[in-house]
């Protein structure tokens, strides 16, 4: 399993993707950090066949909700993309399907956020939120280790 | 509709460019009534916040300002450093300067040729609709930007926001083997390169050519990266330490960017067309005869043709990048000691999209005193909303619809990197 975490940790809540991806990281699985921008992502997971993206969301759900969404599902209503020239992960991803370069299995933690302003001040409800994705990940690839 | 003959252009978020910002076009009968491109993204503050910083923090600080751009904002850094410092490089460590700038160029340019740009010319919203008709196409630009993205990771330590430049230096240098493996991928580069320009060429420009004042470095010996004069096409011709001497940045009502002027003229342009015009003989030989093959030779008037232009300067990138991995030979220290002393420095070195101006004041201690940074896009503000003003006026009998996307398409070509110049793109054409 490759964990992507996308964001800005710069933009506040935008650094949710990056906080769960540094923290697994820690925790032993493989995972990478982007900018979220659409050639560098379809970059990153060449070489992987089971993929898990981490990004901020805004769906206007309650801040700190965790969505889990199928990579087929994903349009680019419902995601936010603070990226280079608004090229982000929806984008990555309906690209990434035209070109046949999806990797076997790719899943999309969404974590809603709220604050999307320069900084690094983080919404409580979202770092909770990046704790239950890192227990998530962690969980299966523990499992996943566990079945090889 | 604002009255009788009167109508706006109006994009309020323009798409494909870096950053937030609008523009709003007012046309009264045949006449340009108003252009503004609004720049409302807030102001960063990063020429405040340095001051009082470790001169080794401005590297990695500017490099902040942009994600597409962090190498410009870091050799623009080092360089007015190591004037103010006078500290002097190994010529091992200039020369993978301009190979980290080099992939820099490669993932820029190949960004906007292809993903920001080229759906401009063939009709289609974005580069997922063209990807559908154009695979092969988008398949290309993803080889070569992560070329481009090899080599800013292997200099820089990573893609984004590079850490490894530094006054002096670099904190850790390559092995020759390291970059002699990028050699086969850099090949294949050049020659997608090439092609690139010929497919470019191929287009369809409007006919749009404007009498510019092109300002650009210029060197003795090379197409210009990280040094030379600052030239341009109306007698400039000054060092860097001069650069305030000749040009001035204005506060525009309208705009949270300043705009830049030549002092005594008015607006000027920045970017590849520039270097391009000021430097042809500069290029390397493939560069230069893909160039003229395709009919393309300086002076270039036409802003739409920066397409082709940047492609060109794809095929420099590449065959530079090459060269210097022929030559290079490890240097015996990574970095030049930098001592602490009062002292001013400046540099201008040629960002993707243009000229970026960098000065720093140092005290004893080694802490920034004042900073002052001209990004290229806020040098071309000017110059687009001039530019605008003459293309609007000649469609003012076209629908609203289509002069609007005409004019979005217009700004495109500038490369515009509104966060750096904020220092972002919404457009509005009123009638």
């Amino acid at each position: 399993m490759l964990v992507i975490g996308c964001g800005n940790r710069d933009r506040s809540d935008d650094g949710a993707g990056v906080m769960v991806a540094e923290r697994v990281r820690e925790l032993g699985v493989q995972a990478e950090i982007s900018s979220g921008e659409s050639l560098a992502l379809i970059e990153a997971w060449s070489q992987a066949d089971d993929v898990v993206l981490v990004d901020a969301v805004v769906t206007g759900a309650p801040v700190g909700k965790v969505w889990l969404w199928d990579g087929g599902q994903v349009t680019t209503q419902g995601s936010i993309s603070i990226s280079t020239h608004g090229y982000g992960v929806a984008e990555a991803i309906k690209l990434a399907r035209i070109l046949d370069r999806l990797p076997k299995r790719l899943r999309l933690f969404g974590i809603e956020g709220r604050l999307f302003d320069f900084g690094s001040e983080i919404s409580a409800e979202v770092i909770a939120a990046v704790k239950e994705v890192v227990e998530q990940i962690t969980v299966e690839a523990v499992c996943d280790s566990a079945r090889i | 509709m604002t009255g009788r003959g009167a109508k706006t252009i109006r994009v309020d978020t323009l798409a494909r460019v870096e950053g937030e910002g609008s523009l709003y076009i007012k046309l009264v009968g045949d006449r340009v009534a108003d252009v503004k491109l609004k720049i409302y993204e807030p102001p960063r503050m990063f020429e405040a916040f340095l001051r009082g910083r470790h001169f080794s923090e401005a590297p990695d600080i500017t490099a902040r300002i942009c994600g597409i751009c962090p190498v410009a904002y870091q050799m623009s850094a080092v360089h007015a450093i190591e004037r103010a410092l006078g500290v002097r490089i190994d010529p091992a460590i200039r020369l993978l300067r301009r190979l980290f700038y080099c992939g820099e160029w490669i993932e820029s340019h190949t960004l906007h040729v292809y993903m920001l740009h080229a759906p401009d010319f063939l009709g289609y919203p974005d580069a997922i609709a063209m990807a559908a008709d154009h695979r092969a196409v988008v398949e290309r630009a993803l080889r070569l930007k992560k070329i481009g993205n090899r080599i800013v990771q292997l200099l820089g330590g990573r893609e984004i926001h590079p850490i490894s430049a530094t006054v002096g230096g670099f904190y850790r240098t390559p092995t020759k083997q390291q970059l002699s493996e990028l050699v086969s991928d850099l090949e294949w580069a050049l020659e997608a390169s090439i092609e690139t320009v010929r497919w470019t060429a191929s287009l369809e420009f409007p006919n749009f050519e404007q009498d510019y004042e092109f300002v650009a470095l210029r060197h003795p010996d090379e197409y210009p990266l990280n040094e030379g004069r600052l030239v341009s096409n109306r007698g400039l011709d000054i060092d860097a330490a001069e650069y305030e001497d000749h040009f001035v940045e204005l506060h525009v009502k309208h705009s949270n960017a300043l705009h830049s002027v030549v002092r005594g003229r008015s607006s000027y342009l920045v970017g590849p067309l520039a270097r391009f015009n000021l430097n042809f003989e500069k290029l390397p030989e493939v560069a230069h005869t893909v160039a003229l093959e395709v009919g393309l030779r300086p002076p270039v008037k036409n802003l739409f043709r920066s397409i082709v232009v940047r492609a060109v300067e794809l095929v420099f990138a590449c065959a530079e990048a090459l060269r210097i991995i022929h030559e290079y030979a490890p240097p015996a220290e990574p970095r030049a000691e930098a001592p602490h002393r009062t002292g001013v420095g400046q540099a201008i070195t040629e960002a993707p999209r243009g000229i970026l101006y960098h000065r720093y004041a140092l005290d004893e201690k080694g802490l920034i005193v004042t900073a002052k940074i001209v990004p290229p896009t806020s040098q071309n503000l000017k110059q687009i909303e001039e530019d605008l003003r003459e293309y609007a006026a000649r469609l003012v009998a076209w629908p609203t619809e289509e002069a609007t996307w005409k004019c979005e398409q217009a700004v495109r070509s500038y490369d515009p990197c509104i966060s750096c110049a904020t220092h972002s793109l919404k457009v509005v054409v009123e009638r």
